[in-house]
């Protein structure tokens, strides 16, 4: 058995298709690093990462798929998700497998490798659509507006722009409280990537996104209560069903959600 | 200024406009600008919220003042209502919709209002809050106005500027029954404003294809409302209805509100426990079979059957009442023929089509791919399914319509069908 270990990167799944190919040989297996080696392991390769490899790779896969359908392989690859590896490297081998001008294998979901990559990709879609739409901003003093998440991918750098183009004249600051690092718009130009040396300076709770009294504008409060009585308003009560509630909006969002927060 | 005062009028006017269902925040698609808050998204829109009724929350729906001239016996904000009125004031509607914006609670705002003095005179204070975001907020996000009936053209024309979607509210299907509950109301003052903001629409194209500057008349288009429920009018009556309005070339939703008794004491209404929520659910899957399915009205409900059925959905029960158009076979079968499979959607029609170029697709990949089988096995053949092997799957011809209704229905006749198919062997204990 012919397995190879990369370090589970989009780059390094690219390197690994280059190496494979290189060497003439299809593995069985591809592992991150430190992974355990399965029982009957043969031969191991150590991929290592290599832009010039991967962007060569890249190349080829954009002669040959859709643009729809590259844009789901980088959607899927934010999921981070290990049982993504598998399925995307045997889809990216299966399409440089096939002559060039033939038909790709992108729309073929009876593929469990098309489908598999697919799926996770629509996962990572659908979770960066719940962010846009559960993000909360609290104003501070400074006019900054400030929102904590924690998104089950790292979903982040697809819905920045979103945001961007939303609220281009006022600064935010959208921050990952799980993968610790975040992005902050001054109000101008492009968000940047930001993190912090010393989380504990944060001027915002990372358990509830909650900016703390010193920081919070002083009308904010005010708005919050606002929200949380128009929320309970709209409500009709004969019609009650918490189970449709849970199920478009699940319990794990609530934490950041002003409208579920008590005072 | 907002303060503490205005959270209470806020709530009795967000009580007083959530029995208007309307909340989609979909149709146009407008990236932000520079100096300018917002943007609109469109395909979906984007729910900000759901509430504890499960109901999304995309937009701040709420209405001006829910004092109202009329006494229609459906509305809670009817004359004759004892209810805390209120009105909130432009400034603090504007503030309001900015401020929340502005934090990502919502898309934008659906502003409606009871009818005060007269439908010019509330339309004009409705066309100054959106004139008002427009232009000195530099508001870009959605904005759903309700037009009044009876409002004149030039407020309609300036409205339509600003708002997104316009809509105006059918309430009742049959003329008769809406003369009943609400006798100073008549199917002419909700079709003419109607017709007008299609004019309007119509017109801006033309002008637009002349003119590429010329801004947008109310670019997501009508939608419209139905109380269902309130009166004795049948579902056909409903989705003919539905289906006429579907016919207007910028009519773009229906929606469907299950009648929520607020005033019991009138005995024009039916006495409801709970507003018929099953059979407004099964209304918009008929709904969406005209919108999305390729069906047409006759097809859902006629003559014969002027009432849904409650206990399946539409497509099923057009699929047990066609048996002849089954099985098929999803290799072969056009894409129309696809959609008309219980058990199938779009999205997964969709995936068939494409898929069966590369092979033919067998139940499993089907079960991969999304497909419903509980249901759809009944109707279909596929690679294997098709094999010379006798009684793989009873389909809806060999088990009978009545039979496999009574399976879908209820889980013990379920349970009694699998065992019937088990084969079991007798040791002649």
């Amino acid at each position: 058995m012919t397995v190879y270990s990369f370090d589970g990167t989009l780059d390094g799944l690219l390197t690994a298709v280059f190496d494979a190919f290189d060497r003439h040989e299809q593995p069985e297996q591809l592992l991150t690093t430190g992974d355990a080696l399965p029982l009957f392991c043969e031969q191991l390769h150590e991929v290592m990462t290599d832009e010039v490899k991967a962007r060569r790779v890249w190349t080829g896969l954009e002669k040959r798929l859709s643009r729809e359908a590259l844009r789901l392989i980088s959607v899927s690859g934010f999921s981070e998700l290990p049982e993504l590896f598998n399925p995307l490297f045997n889809y990216v081998c299966k399409t440089f497998r096939l002559p060039p001008d033939g038909k790709s294998i992108e729309r073929n979901f009876a593929d469990p490798d098309v489908l598999a990559v697919t799926n996770i990709a629509r996962k990572v879609l659908y979770e960066q659509l719940r962010m846009k739409q559960f993000i909360r901003f609290q104003k501070a003093k400074d006019g900054t507006y400030f929102a904590v998440v924690s998104p089950d991918y790292n979903v982040l750098p697809l819905i920045i722009e979103h945001f961007r183009d939303r609220f281009n004249d006022q600064p935010w600051l959208i921050y990952d409280a799980k993968r610790h690092y975040g992005y902050y718009y001054e109000g101008a130009d492009k968000p940047i990537r930001v993190t912090f040396e010393d989380e504990t300076t944060v001027p915002f709770n990372l358990a509830d996104g909650k900016l703390s009294d010193d920081v919070l504008s002083s009308d904010d409060h005010l708005m919050q209560e606002l929200w949380r009585t128009y929320f309970k308003a709209i409500c009709i009560r004969e019609r009650m069903n918490p189970r449709k509630q849970l199920k478009d909006m699940p319990r794990r969002y609530w934490k950041y959600m002003t409208e579920k927060q008590g005072v | 200024m907002l303060t503490e005062n205005t959270m209470e009028r806020l709530r009795i006017l967000t009580e007083s406009a959530k029995y208007d269902v309307s909340c989609s925040s979909s149709g146009t698609v407008r990236s932000g600008k520079k100096g300018m808050v917002g943007n609109t998204v469109g395909g979906l829109g984007i729910c900000h919220s759901f509430a504890d009724d499960g109901r999304c929350i995309s937009l701040l729906k709420v209405m001006l003042t829910n004092s109202c001239m009329y006494d229609c016996a459906y509305c809670v904000n009817r004359r004759s209502n004892d209810i805390p009125r209120a009105t909130l004031s432009v400034t603090e509607l504007v503030d309001i919709t900015m401020e929340f914006y502005r934090r990502n609670y919502i898309e934008g705002l659906f502003l409606s209002s009871g009818v005060v003095r007269n439908p010019d005179y509330t339309m004009e204070r409705l066309v100054a809050i959106v004139r008002k975001l427009r232009t000195e907020h530099r508001f870009n996000g959605y904005i759903h106005l309700k037009s009044i009936p009876g409002a004149s053209q030039e407020l309609l024309s300036q409205a339509g500027l600003y708002a997104d979607r316009m809509s105006v509210n059918i309430e009742i299907p049959k003329e008769e029954s809406l003369k009943l509950l609400a006798p100073e109301k008549d199917h002419q003052s909700v079709f003419q404003p109607m017709k007008l903001i299609q004019q309007g629409v119509l017109e801006n194209k033309e002008d637009r294809r002349r003119f590429h500057h010329a801004p947008r008349f109310v670019p997501a288009g009508q939608s419209t409302q139905m109380i269902v429920g309130a009166t004795k009018d049948t579902d056909r009556d409903i989705l003919t209805m539905s289906s006429m309005l579907y016919g207007q070339p910028t009519m773009r939703r229906v929606y469907y509100s299950g009648y929520v008794s607020v005033n019991t004491y009138d005995s024009r209404l039916p006495v409801l426990k709970q507003p018929p929520l099953v059979r407004e659910n099964r209304l918009y899957q008929a709904d969406w079979l005209l919108r999305f399915y390729q069906f047409k009205v006759e097809e859902i409900v006629n003559d014969q059957f002027p009432d849904l059925d409650l206990d399946i959905d539409p497509k099923l029960s057009w699929a047990l009442r066609h048996p002849e158009a089954f099985p098929v076979d999803v290799n072969t079968a056009d894409y129309e023929m696809l959609l008309r499979v219980p058990g199938l959607g779009v999205k997964s029609a969709m995936l068939i089509v494409n898929s069966r170029r590369y092979g033919k697709l067998s139940s499993y990949d089907l079960k991969k791919i999304g497909v419903v089988m509980k249901k759809a096995k009944y109707f279909i053949t596929c690679h294997e399914l098709a094999s010379p092997l006798p009684g793989t799957i009873l389909g809806v011809n060999e088990l009978r319509p009545e039979r496999l209704r009574a399976l879908l229905v209820s889980p013990q006749e379920r349970k009694l069908a699998e065992k019937e198919q088990q084969l079991t062997l007798d040791f002649g204990v």
